[in-house]
């Protein structure tokens, strides 16, 4: 009986030493503190482009984490990006809050920044917001800047020869 | 079809000829997945009857205490150290690869997350089929070869229940737990490693750990993975141990054979498993 209670002892101890390990996984590690369950809404917005962005990645006001994403799907209808998200309820923002899809950082992941407006209806679950700004495409941008580029060169270089002439050319392209 | 080789063999019948040794290869070739499908059916069987034969080693937990003291409580030096190692090693490497792109605060991120999907689980999985699965089988085996599993069919004790139920349950249990203990301490190494020896700072190696790690994608995976992984080896270890040969050979192979099948397993569980888990993210 003895010895039994001295292995009952130890299982005892090697169970708390694995319960103490996942606590300190679930709370040190991985913060359980902020919230993955609790109590949310659900809100939806239209994109007209997501670029990269994920189920799951965060929605962010004012740098806050207040959400997460939780579907995007494309509507054949509209030929938009539906995506919906889960705000805490503990956050409450005013109707007309525009989306935009940002990114953290020159190559972090994106993200959806809420920037609140001066409704004094607030959003509830199931709402649209109306106000949203798509993804930054990296083509696009260096697409325009390359455009942009080549209509301010154009003048610049034929300017000696003809002034006006070549100006209203690019200006008309 | 069939006739068109037999004439075409017949003047050098004297010689074994091509078409005999091909024949003789498939023969063997036939035999071989024969005998791999019916021993699979065979643990199929054992794994029913080991899970049809648990209740009384749940009515009886001492017997359960006994086999996680054997399975877990003597495998938890060899975990946390190994652990210790692994987060140091992990701590080092990545903190030299990182540092390349100015992100060497990343390095509780990395540690944690490969820890926590990956090393925690597989490593500690394969220390756990090389310390506990082998002793198992051994322990089995040897029971098995001195007639002390058919001296309790003689006295109407189910082997299965009395012996191989409770050591499987025990491994069951340990599994996860010595997983966890092992990314616990292998994050500690980390952090050993980073904030101790190569300073960097320790708000930042936290904070950035604690952003990254999602409690249910990372946390929960890695704790499914380490439960599915002590299933397969403590049933490898079990069944290997009673289909011994009863001899000091036999039980020397099944010993064998229990670490090779349990690595095998464990790694091609996790090529499956991650495809599964991480497939979106």
């Amino acid at each position: 009986m003895n010895r039994n209670r001295l292995l009952d002892l130890w299982v005892g101890i090697f169970v708390m030493l694995g319960i103490l390990a996942l606590a300190f996984l679930a709370l040190r590690a991985a913060n359980a503190s902020t919230f993955s369950s609790g109590v949310t809404y659900t809100v939806q917005a239209r994109f007209d482009n997501v670029g990269s962005l994920k189920v799951r990645a965060p929605v962010r006001s004012a740098g806050v984490m207040v959400g997460r994403v939780s579907s995007i799907s494309f509507d054949p209808e509209t030929y938009e990006a539906v995506v919906q998200f889960t705000v805490a309820t503990a956050y409450q923002f005013p109707k007309d809050t525009a989306a935009k899809i940002l990114t953290a950082g020159l190559l972090g992941e994106q993200y959806i920044g809420l920037s609140a407006g001066g409704d004094t209806v607030m959003l509830k679950e199931g709402d649209v917001l109306h106000l949203t700004q798509s993804a930054v495409v990296l083509e696009t941008l260096i697409g325009q800047f390359l455009y942009n580029k080549a209509a301010e060169g154009k003048p610049a270089e034929s300017k000696p020869a003809e002034g006006g002439d070549a100006k209203g050319a690019a200006s008309s392209k | 079809m069939a006739t068109e080789p037999q004439t075409a063999i017949e003047p050098k019948a004297d010689r074994p000829g091509v078409l005999g040794t091909l024949r003789a290869a498939l023969e063997h070739l036939g035999g071989w997945v024969l005998r791999v499908l019916i021993r699979l059916g065979y643990i199929g069987r054992f794994a029913v009857a080991v899970v049809r034969f648990s209740g009384p080693s749940f009515a009886r937990f001492g017997l359960v205490m006994r086999e996680i003291y054997f399975a877990g409580v003597l495998s938890l030096v060899i975990i946390s150290v190994s652990g210790l190692f692994v987060g140091m090693v992990l701590g080092l490497q990545g903190y030299d690869t990182l540092v390349r792109y100015g992100s060497a605060n990343a390095l509780g991120t990395l540690v944690a997350l490969s820890l926590l999907r990956e090393l925690g689980p597989v490593v500690a999985a394969l220390l756990f089929a090389s310390r506990a699965g082998s002793a198992i089988t051994a322990e089995i085996g040897l029971m098995k070869a001195t007639e002390q599993l058919a001296a309790m069919e003689m006295m109407a004790v189910e082997p299965i229940a009395r012996v191989v139920a409770p050591r499987f349950w025990g491994g069951v249990i340990s599994m996860p737990l010595l997983a966890a203990i092992f990314s616990a301490v292998g994050i500690f190494g980390g952090y050993v490693v980073g904030v101790l020896i190569v300073g960097l700072d320790s708000g930042s190696f936290w904070s950035q750990m604690q952003s990254a790690v999602d409690l249910r994608d990372d946390l929960l995976n890695g704790v499914i993975k380490s439960f599915v992984f002590g299933v397969a080896v403590t049933l490898i270890a079990v069944f290997e141990g009673y289909d011994a040969a009863p001899t000091a050979e036999g039980v020397s192979g099944a010993t064998t054979r229990t670490v090779v099948t349990s690595a095998l397993v464990i790694l091609a569980l996790d090529v499956v498993m991650t495809a599964l888990m991480f497939r979106g993210i």
